[in-house]
């Protein structure tokens, strides 16, 4: 394996078909948190104006909350939730122009026709190491939502963030390639 | 008598050491298994994602920021030995002392009102989910666990029928680590309970997450099946992160009981590679009760509260000592 693919964000859907399944991936540039609280506000906003709120377009999501930051620093501890959960909304976010997605864990079927059919991918970041993840963070902004707390949509500025290729343009899916191999 | 106060100090301290400070006996399994990794292949996917996971441990503490964002529900079990009571209002203290441990620590507030029908953020993290078990001996222990919502929700209760023997309660772990493993943050620590009724069948699977990895299992039959499902588990080639590899687990933790002749109930509950969680006695085995120096609770200086737990471990090899010479 050679070292990891530097990525700057906002990346192109071109950039992001050079990618396969698997890939270690270092990104830098903004990412977008979102998760369940915000992404049923958002897809609302989608089903009722057929567009993205917040300029979101060609951006990558972060399905992610933070702790609050300490004295000085721009965030706290920040690292990847189960991305199933954000299943229901994804195909329809990414059809409307998110180009790619951070969390954890399978995602469905119709995830991955998403991936495929729209030039997207899904990448995973590793569960469980939120102190080391959060030192890959240079600056936090509010967007909106903050009434959600920790759910809130926020602007993270990432440099050298560690990901790995987990649902590729092509539809191949890392994990499942993996518990293939074992069955 | 156990005073609430000190319990809910107790809780306190539990807490914020367990946010930041990465189990003892986790890291150390997950550090041998770096460092396997690392003499197979040191730019292996496996070798990395172990090695980020020790330097997040070092971060942690060094740094007192949280090893992981999702700082969890906190799960209180409080155990009274016979000469032991406390009174009904401790779990009022220790939801106070939560909420001070989650301002205090800049922890993540991840409780909502009701599940159902109010899914708004309570923004204290209270309330903790509390039991208090009665045990024998003359000491009192506290244990606090701050669970994660990912390996939570991978964890499930199945009843078997008695007929599906070893081999099935070895097939319900399988399936769910196959299924929900990856959502579950591995390298895992997999908490089992068999027997006992349908509600406490889960909570036995979630005492077994305390124990220490690498300790002796409660039988003979116990460590077979907890090795027999452990290498079967890693067999998976699911590995760290679910990214391939080895290990999918640390450790696989049995507790068994007396059931109905008709059940055979099994739970799974898993532990994360950050689990976090934090034993405090409160009365020694000898009837001494420990205090905290009100420097170490919520009152005092929040940077030396990490440390109250090795100083409960002191209180009581002093006083062993003072029992000794007496």
């Amino acid at each position: 394996m050679t070292g990891p693919i530097k990525l700057d964000l906002p990346a192109t859907r071109e950039d992001l078909a050079t990618l396969k399944a698997g890939d270690s991936v270092h990104l830098s540039g903004p990412v977008y948190t979102m998760r369940d609280a915000g992404h049923a506000r958002c897809l609302a906003y989608v089903e009722e104006h057929g567009q993205l709120p917040f300029d979101l377009a060609g951006q990558v999501l972060f399905y992610a909350g933070p702790t609050p930051p300490a004295a000085g620093r721009p965030i706290g501890a920040v690292g990847p939730t189960t991305a199933s959960r954000m299943d229901f909304a994804t195909p329809q976010l990414l059809r409307t122009g998110i180009i790619a997605t951070i969390g954890k864990g399978k995602r469905s079927q119709a995830v991955i026709q998403a991936c495929k059919e729209t030039g997207s991918v899904y990448f995973a970041a590793v569960g469980g190491v939120a102190a080391l993840l959060a030192e890959c963070v240079v600056r936090s902004d509010m967007v909106a939502w903050d009434d959600l707390g920790t759910e809130a949509l926020r602007r993270l500025e990432v440099r050298d963030f560690p990901v790995f290729v987990e649902i590729d343009v092509a539809g191949n899916d890392l994990y499942r390639s993996i518990q293939d191999a074992s069955a | 008598m156990v005073n609430p106060e000190r319990v809910a100090q107790a809780v306190y301290a539990g807490i914020r050491e367990a946010a930041c400070t990465l189990r003892a006996d986790v890291l150390a399994a997950i550090r041998a298994d770096w460092l396997d990794a690392k003499v197979a292949d040191a730019s292996s996917r496996q070798s990395e994602v172990l090695h980020a996971m020790v330097q997040n441990a070092l971060i942690g503490d060094r740094d007192q920021v949280p090893i992981c964002q999702d700082t969890g529900t906190v799960w209180v079990c409080l155990e009274l030995g016979e000469a032991c009571s406390v009174s009904g209002n401790v779990f009022s203290r220790v939801d106070f002392a939560v909420t001070r441990a989650y301002e205090d620590g800049k922890l993540r507030m991840s409780v909502v009102r009701d599940a159902l029908f109010d899914r708004v953020n309570t923004n204290t993290n209270a309330p903790a989910f509390c039991e208090v078990r009665m045990v024998p001996g003359r000491g009192a222990r506290l244990h606090v666990l701050l669970k994660g919502g990912g390996s939570d929700n991978a964890s499930r209760v199945v009843m078997l029928s008695p007929d599906a023997g070893i081999e099935g309660v070895q097939r319900v772990v399988l399936d769910c680590v196959r299924e929900k493993a990856a959502n579950a943050c591995p390298p895992l620590v997999i908490g089992v309970g068999v027997g006992s009724t349908f509600d406490k069948v889960a909570g036995m699977a979630k005492h077994a997450l305390l124990r220490t990895v690498g300790s002796p299992a409660a039988s003979d039959a116990a460590a077979a099946f907890e090795q027999r499902v452990l290498d079967a588990v890693n067999a998976t080639g699911i590995g760290p992160a679910a990214l391939g590899g080895a290990p999918t687990a640390l450790a696989v933790h049995l507790e068994t009981a007396p059931c109905h002749i008709a059940s055979l109930p099994v739970a799974v509950n898993m532990g994360c590679c950050a689990m976090r969680s934090a034993t405090i006695d409160l009365v020694t085995e000898e009837g001494y009760a420990l205090e905290f120096p009100a420097a170490q609770t919520w009152e005092g200086d929040d940077t030396k509260v990490h440390r109250v737990i090795d100083q409960s471990h002191q209180a009581i090899e002093e006083a062993t000592r003072r029992k000794e010479r007496s």
